[in-house]
């Protein structure tokens, strides 16, 4: 199977449905499958062989995905706004690549590959090429390459191939299952895998996808009113704002039957918040990565509402990533290999149809199949699976391992905290000291003796920080992630 | 004929178009409306089919034959249905999920 089969299958039964929408142009099925189909053309008229984008979120972003699905050539989203020196390398190294860009100078590219991209929704680019398109594309061909965002340094660029993306969009989503009046809000980057597994599964079941190029909250809001929105997405950082801004108002957006929110840990604070503050609306929490093909877990809003209810099985589960998706296979493993048992804590092992696990350099796949996420997790008796964060941001004080989480949660809690990382910095005399760094909320202030007794109240001694310092602000992954590594160099230094 | 994974079939006879998700393990007739499936490429005449019994072929939906082994996605759909060694296919169960993207 190959990506662009599922704009087709949906363009010709769909056809004159609105598929996408960014400012005040939409677009009909048949009408994005016609852009694709004439932009492959092109792309292979110009000898490309492969497809960067490197820009924002609008209507030329399903046009490049599937137009190179369709040309049977690699899709290469790339952050346009990384800095030159770190955005070069990126480009240096899929030399002969078509470039569409937000502007005409993107450095490290050969000018003649660098395609405007408002030009790819002009019907006049490449209308005059007689380019046939491939008849067939092999499912084991590389669909896309992401380069994954990475907390702990350099990108590394993962490989979807045609097989793993389908394998996901067929697995999970009801072919046309959505209904005409349905519209699914997008603010996450184009570059991220949720961005592009969010718009595979949306034109597969026939859902209008309505673009942002930024988010602002106001706008947002504005927008699931407007366009009468009926899904969105964000990321945990998106939904503080928005919870923020909403000063306790309820949100009034009364299309809004889903809101789902991953790409990195939701602090339960703004959880809490967020559920009161959006009446009849459906949470979703998916869990997944790039390697996965994104999503490989899903906490529904049965489990959302039952923990806003009061439920005490409920509340601890508002903390995992929910139930595995079916077919996808879960192990919990120690560090030696071993499989752990149910509510035992470990490293994380995924197996499934739609799992690449594979880079540019090689693939980590292991010979049974098995990915190691890196994170470190545990599965309950009922099969919900709890993400404790990365194994490499795992503190070990003392011979006990922590997960920084915890505790940043726990400091959240604190009235006067907005953001809180914690991390391990190195000790003599216990291996690794917990140190913790917060922003205050705007207009709060709170003393650090405060916090440690807050601390103390709500974790054993053990994980209470030693050291807890103020900053302004946090650095994050555009996605909401914590450069925790970035933290650390902070206090070091 | 060579059944491979993103292989694309279709009736000679009706409109059914089809791409193979996974490959039969062992070889396999599937047919449509009784006439084996052909090449999407290769010539169709078209006609329709002479027994139109059964409840034909549904786009969007996952066909697969447990015996044989062999999964098919139906792309296009039509009145004919699809048989395997003269088995009917079952549509293999669908399990929507939440909108998670």
């Amino acid at each position: 199977m190959n990506l662009s089969l599922l704009l087709e299958m949906s363009a010709s039964t769909l056809e004159d449905r609105p598929a996408v929408t960014s400012g005040s142009r939409t677009l009909s099925y048949a009408q994005l499958d016609a852009a694709a189909r004439r932009c492959a053309a092109k792309f292979l008229s110009m000898g490309a062989t492969g497809v960067v984008y490197c820009g924002t979120n609008d209507a030329s972003f399903p046009i490049a995905v599937f137009g190179a699905a369709y040309a049977g050539l690699p899709f290469i989203p790339l952050n346009y706004r990384l800095g030159e020196e770190q955005l070069q390398p990126l480009v240096e190294a899929n030399r002969g690549a078509v470039i569409i860009a937000e502007t005409a100078k993107v450095p490290g590219s050969d000018p003649e590959m660098v395609v405007l991209r408002s030009t790819l929704l002009d019907a006049s680019f490449a209308s005059a090429s007689d380019v046939e398109l491939p008849p067939f594309v092999d499912p084991e061909d590389v669909a896309i390459v992401l380069y994954t965002s990475g907390t702990s340094g350099t990108p590394k660029a993962a490989l979807l191939r045609h097989r793993h993306l389908t394998a996901y969009v067929i697995g999970t989503v009801e072919f046309a299952g959505a209904e005409p009046e349905q519209a699914a809000l997008v603010t996450v980057p184009p570059y991220h895998i949720a961005g592009l597994a969010n718009l595979l599964s949306n034109m597969y079941s026939g859902r209008r996808i309505v673009y942002l190029e930024s988010f602002d909250a106001q706008v947002w809001l504005d927008t699931l009113r407007n366009e009468r929105i009926t899904q969105a997405m964000v990321v945990p950082t998106m939904l503080a704002r928005v919870v923020q801004h909403l000063d306790g108002s309820p949100a009034d957006a009364p299309t809004l039957a889903t809101l789902s929110y991953g790409g990195a840990r939701m602090p339960l604070p703004v959880l809490e918040q967020a559920l009161e503050l959006f009446v009849g609306t459906g949470f979703v929490n998916a869990y997944g990565l790039t390697e996965t093909s994104s999503t490989i877990a899903l906490l529904g809003p049965e489990d959302h509402d039952a923990a806003f209810a009061g439920d005490p099985v409920a509340k601890v589960r508002l903390g995992s990533v929910g139930k595995v998706l079916p077919g996808i296979e879960v192990e919990v493993r120690d560090e030696d290999g071993n499989v752990l048992a149910v509510g035992e804590p470990g490293l994380v092992f995924l197996r499934g149809e739609q799992v690449s696990g594979e880079y540019d350099g090689g693939s980590v796949i292991d010979a049974e199949g098995w990915f190691p996420t890196k994170d470190r997790g545990w599965i309950d008796g009922d099969d919900y699976l709890f993400i404790e964060g990365r194994a490499d941001d795992t503190i070990i004080r003392g011979g006990e391992n922590i997960a920084p989480a915890e505790i940043e949660d726990v400091l959240r809690r604190h009235e006067a905290i907005v953001d809180a990382a914690v991390v391990g910095i190195p000790d003599d005399e216990w291996g690794q000291q917990i140190a913790a760094v917060v922003v205050l909320a705007p207009g709060k202030s709170v003393g650090v003796d405060e916090l440690y007794d807050f601390c103390q109240q709500h974790l054993r001694s053990s994980k209470t920080p030693y050291r807890i310092e103020f900053r302004d602000e946090l650095p994050h992954t555009p996605t909401g992630k914590l450069l925790r590594r970035e933290v650390l160099a902070d206090l070091l230094g | 004929m060579d059944i491979k994974a993103g292989s694309r079939l279709a009736c000679p006879e009706c409109s059914v178009e089809l791409v193979v998700v996974r490959p039969p393990s062992s070889a396999v007739v599937l047919t449509c409306g009784g006439v084996e499936v052909v090449d999407a490429a290769a010539d169709r005449p078209g006609g329709g089919h002479a027994d139109a019994s059964g409840d034909g072929t549904l786009v969007g939906k996952r066909y697969a034959d447990d015996d044989s082994g062999i999964e098919v996605l139906c792309a296009k759909p039509g009145p004919g249905t699809l048989a395997a060694d003269g088995r009917e296919v079952p549509i293999k169960g669908a399990k929507p999920l939440p909108s998670s993207d």
